[in-house]
């Protein structure tokens, strides 16, 4: 029944290959029960504050129940307006340049659709987010990986942007800070970028989902340098920051005619985001930033803590500035990251996701997320380094 | 301590050291769910509010000492309101903590009144909640 069920699939999703991190997934749920530290999720381990979650209980109670405007109530947009500006600086107007998304991903997914033809090129840096490279797949485009490196810390280089650049270029996709490198760019680094986006033409999608946990120097965004607010859509959430991943809440804010070409493929695919969730993150906004001040601090501490042991272990690690994302090397080990992530979950149950997962440039790295509790975090460092020094002898023993 | 607080070891014993001699580090105290261990689960704790005469001098303070040498007193606060102390009691049973009450609290000179609640349920303890559930159990594994 299957092999003719598959006849259905159209043929570019058939071919598009299951995220790297399923497989990986399997093997940890197979251990479920086990002990497993897992620093294998992408979401922080802080439950949405009380405040947040009373809001979304109130609106059900009020019988907010029904549909918005497409773009969002006008309160969210307001408020999430006046965030952008007071935060990144860059000004939008409430009425016409923001729209509330499902999440980042849902705006990431109505800006593909909205400004690619099949055939355009979309640069992206790489190690990244699982989806990016997919989802420029499913809307007939095709993706231009940048390489980024752990000797820049992984931050994107104008020098590397230029060398991938081909005829056709029109976008180019940011995650900074990124996940899974933890990378970023300062604003040196970052005008470079633009000036080379202004010089191609490209149209900058930004998603700044991470830049409150900025640990080092302050976060910019690329929006905000001279000339860029109308070649960028600014991409930002509540997910990470304010701890609501389940929420499914995020935004776009960009010129009015992007932003209405956006709005015309969600009113016809999403209608708009859920009414409870928008209560939620105007809560948030109104009243929420203490919160994330105190979850970025704890962040910050297990940030500090990881990078260290990591490189006492002999796993090289840079500092990552933002995220909860720590991207060790296995090569000084020997061992290549698929190898290493398995080795370390079977032997001493920590789970780390072998770098492969977000692109082949994360070859002979892992993601650890220090998204987990601080004491965790400690007993995960240690069994690491009981594994990294049972591979050394065993090494030793073969005589490798 | 020195793992998490990012120091050495020697470096948290002289901090520890330096806090007992200033009496700002009194001790260790762990913070249990009474409910899930069936001999603590048994204690009875109430919070009584105190009504007193304070003495001349000595205003409500040695009063207030004095009443909280008593070992049946886990904590004893001065309050503004209604009353002038609030006092938390564990006992065995409910009939030590209400022998407490009776024989040992209300007779002693300058006590005017007592008004005894007994906990039935916690909630909250030391800043944990008890079976709130943060949903965190439920995390994936693994995500993107």
């Amino acid at each position: 029944m299957s092999t003719t069920s598959k006849r259905w699939v159209a043929g570019h999703v058939a071919t598009l290959p299951k995220s790297g991190i399923r497989d990986f997934f399997e093997l940890v749920t197979k251990m479920k029960g086990q002990d497993v530290i897992s620093l294998g999720v992408g979401e922080p381990d802080f439950v949405t504050p009380w405040h947040v979650r009373k809001a979304a209980i109130t609106a059900l109670e009020e019988g907010k129940t029904y549909y918005t405007s497409n773009l969002g109530t006008i309160e969210l947009r307001r408020a999430v307006s006046a965030y952008v500006t007071n935060h990144f600086g860059v000004d939008y107007r409430p009425e016409d340049q923001i729209i509330i998304t499902v999440g980042v991903s849902e705006a990431l997914d109505l800006a593909f659709r909205a400004f690619c033809n099949p055939g355009d090129k979309v640069m992206y840096h790489q190690p990244c987010y699982v989806s990016y490279h997919p989802s420029i797949s499913l809307v007939h485009a095709e993706g231009v990986a940048v390489p980024t490196f752990a000797k820049d810390n992984f931050a994107l280089t104008a020098e590397a942007l230029r060398a991938a650049w081909v005829p056709g270029c029109k976008i180019l996709m940011l995650n900074l800070p990124c996940n899974p490198t933890g990378g970023t760019c300062d604003r040196v680094q970052l005008e470079a970028i633009a000036a080379f986006c202004r010089e191609k033409d490209l149209l900058v999608l930004s998603d700044e989902i991470y830049s409150e946990l900025t640990f080092d120097g302050t976060h910019t965004s690329i929006a905000s340098l001279p000339g860029m607010q109308e070649r960028t859509i600014f991409l930002h959430g509540f997910s990470k920051a304010f701890a609501m991943t389940g929420w499914r809440i995020g935004y776009a804010c960009g010129p009015a005619e992007l932003i209405d070409a956006m709005m015309k493929v969600h009113q016809y695919a999403m209608m708009c985001a859920s009414i409870i969730a928008q209560e939620a993150a105007l809560e948030a906004l109104n009243n929420g930033w203490e919160q994330v001040c105190e979850m970025r601090d704890q962040y910050h501490r297990r940030r500090d803590l990881v990078v260290r042991r990591f490189n006492e272990i002999g796993l090289t690690c840079h500092s990552p500035r933002g995220s909860f994302y720590a991207f060790p090397s296995t090569q000084g080990l020997g061992m290549s990251e698929k190898d290493f992530a398995v080795g370390l979950l079977q032997q001493e149950k920590v789970a780390v996701v072998p770098g492969t997962a977000f692109g082949s440039n994360g070859t002979g790295h892992v993601r650890a997320c220090f998204a987990t509790g601080y004491e965790q975090l400690i007993v995960a460092c240690d069994r690491i380094e009981r594994f990294v020094a049972s591979s050394a002898r065993a090494r030793e023993k073969s005589g490798a | 301590m020195a793992q998490v607080a990012g120091l050495s070891v020697a470096e948290v014993e002289q901090h520890l050291e330096q806090l007992k001699k200033d009496k700002i580090f009194l001790g260790w105290r762990p913070v249990l769910d009474l409910s899930r261990e069936a001999a603590a689960a048994a204690a009875v704790r109430a919070v009584i509010e105190v009504r007193l005469t304070p003495e001349r001098g000595g205003g409500f303070n040695n009063l207030a000492q004095r009443l909280a040498k008593f070992e049946e007193v886990e904590s004893c606060y001065l309050m503004s309101g209604g009353y002038d102390l609030l006092v938390f009691v564990t006992a065995p049973t409910l009939q030590k903590a209400a022998a407490f009450v009776s024989e040992k609290l209300s007779t002693l000179g300058g006590v005017l009144s007592t008004s005894t609640h007994f906990l039935l349920r916690s909630y909250k303890e030391g800043g944990f909640q008890l079976d709130g559930g943060d949903g965190s159990g439920d995390r994936l594994n693994v995500s993107p």
